[in-house]
């Protein structure tokens, strides 16, 4: 078999690096535009937090970035501040942590782990890619609004998302949040359907789905996921629109808002409920598979050891994705849903601590005996295994329906579901970024600076998210401007509170800054780095046997045939630590 | 301008940073990908450093602040979440240590050295069924102690329940209490107006609901008039709103006469002994409180953190939740050392602007206290109007 035809085509620079089909070139579209997206998420929650941390202080700072409109005399509005609340949630879920995370490592390695030229369909990739982009821009733009931007959290509960009267962001801001994750929503699932079809047609030879890294395995699954769970999210935005545009009353029933008697009746609030959250925990599985996947790979890399439990961990993804879909109630304990049910989604919910579980125990049984390197990317990894810990047994807590009614909605919620889901997803991906940046860019990252910026990024993330907790078990609510409501009820509480939100501020505005360290790596090793060899980090899976100069087909001569599993590290018998999975089994040699 | 110093300082450092790592790879002829054994050990000794201090300081804030400084739980089933809760805490404090710390001191221990190789070990299907099953009795027992105090708490409430009803709106609540018939009389939001806030149904309220919607409707109509008339200039679009809103209030006011066959003699009398008060809540110590909760307008959450109650508030529907107070507030300003301690209701559902004003004090005392509190002007009573 000859190279691909596409091998020796000339590219313009626009078919190059703008429309481009090539999915190494889309992965890196989808990281820059995450990266912009995550610049932005985490600068708003800079302002918010400067607003817990010194409730109505003056500050020039924020009159600087919200001006007059929406800062007067350096005191934020409170509208913006739940505006700066909703849209830091939502870029940070969806569009850093879901279509950033998804879009950038499983562009950039599904064809290669598996052996295959490229996506299914180039086109698709391509337009998945043009439609996220659009959708971010809209996000953006809603932030400068003359009414704000859609300020009514991230999950949008009608019906105060509905009317504008209700709350001035529910207006133009809201109309454009919706659109704008309908377009997301379609991006994403163009995305997912072409990783499924990639993953299961265009293995090359030898390459079983019991052979596939966990990486793909991760990514193949949180495909599924999306394509199951995200087409219910459209239809709750599509109803929320009719709600909004045509009078009908599928979440409204019988309310006066602003004054205003409605004449809409019969419809649910907890309905929509009902449609978000059946996209929304599957969701978090959705941002925290691929980064579990990533981390088995490098964990496994620089432990020079194979992977520990390497059919296990593929049973504990599958059995965390099917459990993901039947334990959405759990946010929904103190709604008024009938108990018993409440009952049932204690257990199922429950139920999925065992194979997360096993996932945490493999990992460290993984490092056990190992001879491990301490790359940017091995730090990052491990961060992520603790801080999967540290959110996951507080999940226990939540999921505890009895437990629940008293922290359900206060800032402990907001702790746990940063530390599981997104400190973990973000340290995932930056150990991704630090271990497939030679793949992405033929240039290795500053490893100095790695640690640097791990360090940082670690103690603050800690800093910030651990007394979260205590704030949230002492009582403090969610999405408030301030907590000075307890000036009525007990000043030794609001004290507390006031105190570790002064902390929490100091490390969260630590963090935002040592990420400049990153950014600045990261964009001076593209031009600047050390160039890279072909395998760097002495790795197994396909990817490093392709030319470290990228090219159209990914192989310059024929695909690679697959003969063995990925986790060949310090096998016996070998005379190297890692054995790639191209190479031939020796006479007698077993599997694994 | 501190903005821009901090992070044009930071790129400075990084840039600085770069040129000396650069430098010294250059003078030492690594390669980034080199991962020294002195790296190693000093990555090492972060990992140790980081993880003392982190358990460490979880292990001051829970000196220090314990249970988030709440006092002890003020309801008797608050009670039963505290020692769930504090059960709870025990497995979940065991697990974050030990198994924190089984990470970072394997990450420690085994950190690489130049030569060393490691232990090929990929599978054992002992130990994953070890740590399948360990996990899965630990949480067994959490699930079942857990249903058992979510179904005492959710189970239906005693004879000698007393109804309450709290009803939120942006940005306030106002509580009704059922009174001697110990019934709540029946409500719907269309007949709520500045006179009858709660939309109770009496033969009066009916009344007033249409007057009310006359009044709406005339002034929607002498605005119209006034237009034809030429004194004023509305755009056609405002015209047809304006239209099509008096149309709505008329097709209310039809449903509302339409009530006066719906509700029979005995269902308007219910309301009669009903009485309601924006103030405050007044609870009586032991007794058993069911509470029935109802919005106007968007969602609200009602949270006692005090009670460890919590329920929504929705529009539409109605929702309970019931407890029974057992300490009273002079009780806990002694315990809490502190004259101006309240329980407090609070909004715990993002509900608009002022989300985070929208409170209420509950004041918990004996019966005595509570019929003086009763016969005080503040309270108003559904019939009298």
């Amino acid at each position: 078999m000859s190279a691909h035809a596409h091998a020796h085509h000339k590219e313009s620079f626009i078919t190059k690096y703008i429309f481009s089909q090539d999915h190494k070139m889309i992965g890196k579209q989808f990281l820059i535009t995450a990266i912009f997206m995550a610049i932005v998420g985490v600068f708003l929650s800079v302002l918010f937090r400067v607003q817990l941390g010194w409730p109505g202080e003056s500050n020039s700072f924020l009159n600087m970035f919200l001006g007059d409109t929406w800062a007067p005399d350096g005191i934020m509005h409170r509208g913006m501040y739940l505006g700066l609340v909703t849209i830091h949630g939502t870029i940070m879920v969806f569009f850093v942590l879901t279509g950033g995370l998804s879009g950038t490592f499983s562009n950039l390695l599904i064809p290669m782990q598996i052996g295959a030229r490229d996506m299914a369909s180039g086109f698709l990739n391509m337009l998945s890619y043009w439609m996220f982009l659009l959708s971010s821009v809209l996000m953006i733009f809603s932030l400068f609004l003359e009414t704000g931007p859609a300020n009514g959290g991230w999950t949008i509960y009608p019906p105060l998302s509905v009317f504008e009267e209700a709350i001035s962001g529910s207006g133009m801001g809201m109309t454009m949040w919706l659109t704008s994750m309908t377009i997301f929503v379609a991006s994403s699932l163009i995305g997912s359907l072409n990783y499924i079809v990639t993953v299961l047609n265009l293995r090359t030879k030898g390459m079983k789905m019991t052979r596939m890294p966990l990486t793909i395995w991760a990514f193949f699954v949180t495909a599924i996921i999306g394509v199951l769970s995200f087409p219910v999210l459209v239809s709750a935005v599509v109803l929320m629109l009719m709600d909004r545009l045509l009078g009908t009353s599928f979440y409204i029933s019988d309310v006066i808002v602003g004054g205003e008697m409605m004449e809409q009746s019969g419809g649910s609030p907890i309905l929509y409920e009902h449609l978000f959250w059946f996209l929304g925990h599957p969701e978090v599985y959705i941002i925290l598979l691929p980064a579990l996947g990533l981390t088995s790979e490098i964990v496994s890399t620089n432990a020079r050891k194979p992977i520990f439990g390497y059919r296990a961990m593929i049973g504990s993804i599958l059995a965390i994705a099917f459990l993901s879909f039947i334990v959405w109630g759990h946010h929904m304990f103190i709604t008024g849903m009938n108990p018993f049910l409440g009952g049932v989604f204690v257990f199922t919910t429950l139920l999925i601590a065992i194979p997360s579980a096993v996932k945490v125990f493999n990992y460290i049984t993984t490092l056990w005996k190992g001879n491990l390197r301490f790359t940017p990317a091995m730090l990052f990894s491990i961060g992520l295994v603790s801080s999967f810990i540290t959110g996951g047994i507080t999940g226990v807590i939540l999921a505890d329906s009895a437990l629940d009614i008293q922290v359900h909605d206060t800032m402990f919620v907001v702790a746990h579901f940063h530390v599981v889901m997104g400190m973990s997803a973000i340290l995932g991906m930056f150990a991704g970024v630090y271990h497939w940046f030679p793949k992405m860019y033929g240039r290795m990252m500053n490893t100095k600076l790695g640690f640097i910026h791990f360090w940082i990024t670690l103690v603050s993330a800690y800093g910030v998210f651990l007394p979260m907790h205590f704030v949230g078990i002492g009582g403090a609510p969610r999405r408030y401007y301030d907590y000075s409501v307890y000036e009525s009820f007990d000043g030794e509480q609001l004290e507390m509170i006031m105190d570790l939100n002064v902390i929490i501020s100091i490390f969260a505005i630590i963090g935002a800054i040592g990420q400049i360290i990153f950014l600045y790596n990261f964009f001076y090793s593209i031009k600047n780095g050390q160039k890279a060899e072909q395998n760097p980090w002495r790795s197994n899976t396909l990817e490093w046997t392709t030319p470290v100069e990228h090219m159209h087909g990914n192989w310059p001569g024929d695909l690679p045939i697959v003969h063995r599993w990925p986790y060949d590290y310090s096998k016996p018998g070998a005379d190297e630590d890692f054995i790639m999975q191209n190479v031939p089994l020796k006479d007698g040699e077993e599997e694994h | 301008m501190i903005f821009w110093i901090i992070t044009i300082l930071t790129l400075v450092t990084a840039a600085q940073l770069m040129k000396a790592a650069q430098l010294s790879r250059k003078i030492s002829n690594k390669k980034e990908e080199d991962i020294s054994d002195s790296a190693n050990n000093w990555n090492a000794l972060g990992l140790g450093l980081f993880v003392t201090g982190m358990l460490g300081s979880v292990v001051y804030m829970l000196i220090k602040y314990g249970n988030g400084l709440l006092p002890e739980a003020a309801s008797e089933h608050g009670q039963q979440i505290d020692f769930l809760f504090n059960l709870n805490w025990i497995i979940v404090f065991a697990v974050f240590f030990l198994v924190n710390g089984a990470l970072f001191i394997f990450a420690i221990i085994y950190r690489g050295k130049e030569g060393k190789k490691a232990y090929y070990f990929a599978h054992d299907n002992r130990l994953e069924m070890i740590w399948t099953v360990i996990p899965a009795a630990v949480l067994a027992v959490i699930i079942i102690l857990g249903l058992r105090t979510w179904n005492d708490i959710t189970s239906a409430p005693s004879d000698s329940t007393k109804v309450v009803e709290v009803f939120g709106e942006q940005f306030s609540w106002t509580v009704r209490y059922s009174g001697e018939d110990n019934k709540l009389g029946y409500a719907d939001y269309k007949l709520i107006n500045g006179k009858n806030p709660l939309g109770v149904v009496t033969p009066a309220t009916i009344e007033l609901g249409i007057s009310e919607m006359d009044k709406t409707i005339d002034k929607l109509h002498s605005r119209l008039v006034s237009d034809s008339t030429g004194t004023v200039m509305f755009s056609e679009a405002k015209v047809h709103e304006m239209r099509s809103r008096m149309e709505k209030f008329m097709r209310i006011k039809e449903r509302i006469i339409k009530m006066k066959n719906h509700y029979t003699a005995e269902k308007l009398v219910v309301a009669n002994d009903d009485f309601y008060t924006k103030s405050e809540l007044h609870l009586v110590v032991g007794q058993e409180y069911q509470f029935i909760f109802r919005a106007k307008d968007v969602m609200h959450s009602a949270y006692f953190p005090h009670f460890r109650a919590q329920m929504n508030v929705v529009p539409g529907q109605r929702t309970k939740f019931k407890f029974k107070p057992i300490i009273t507030t002079k009780e806990m300003r002694i315990t809490r050392d502190n004259p101006d301690f309240n329980y407090a209701l609070l909004c715990n559902k993002i509900c608009g602007e002022s989300h985070s004003n929208m409170k209420m004090i509950v004041v918990v005392e004996t019966q005595e206290e509570f019929d003086v509190w009763k016969k005080d002007n503040t309270k108003k009573a559904i019939a009298q109007k």
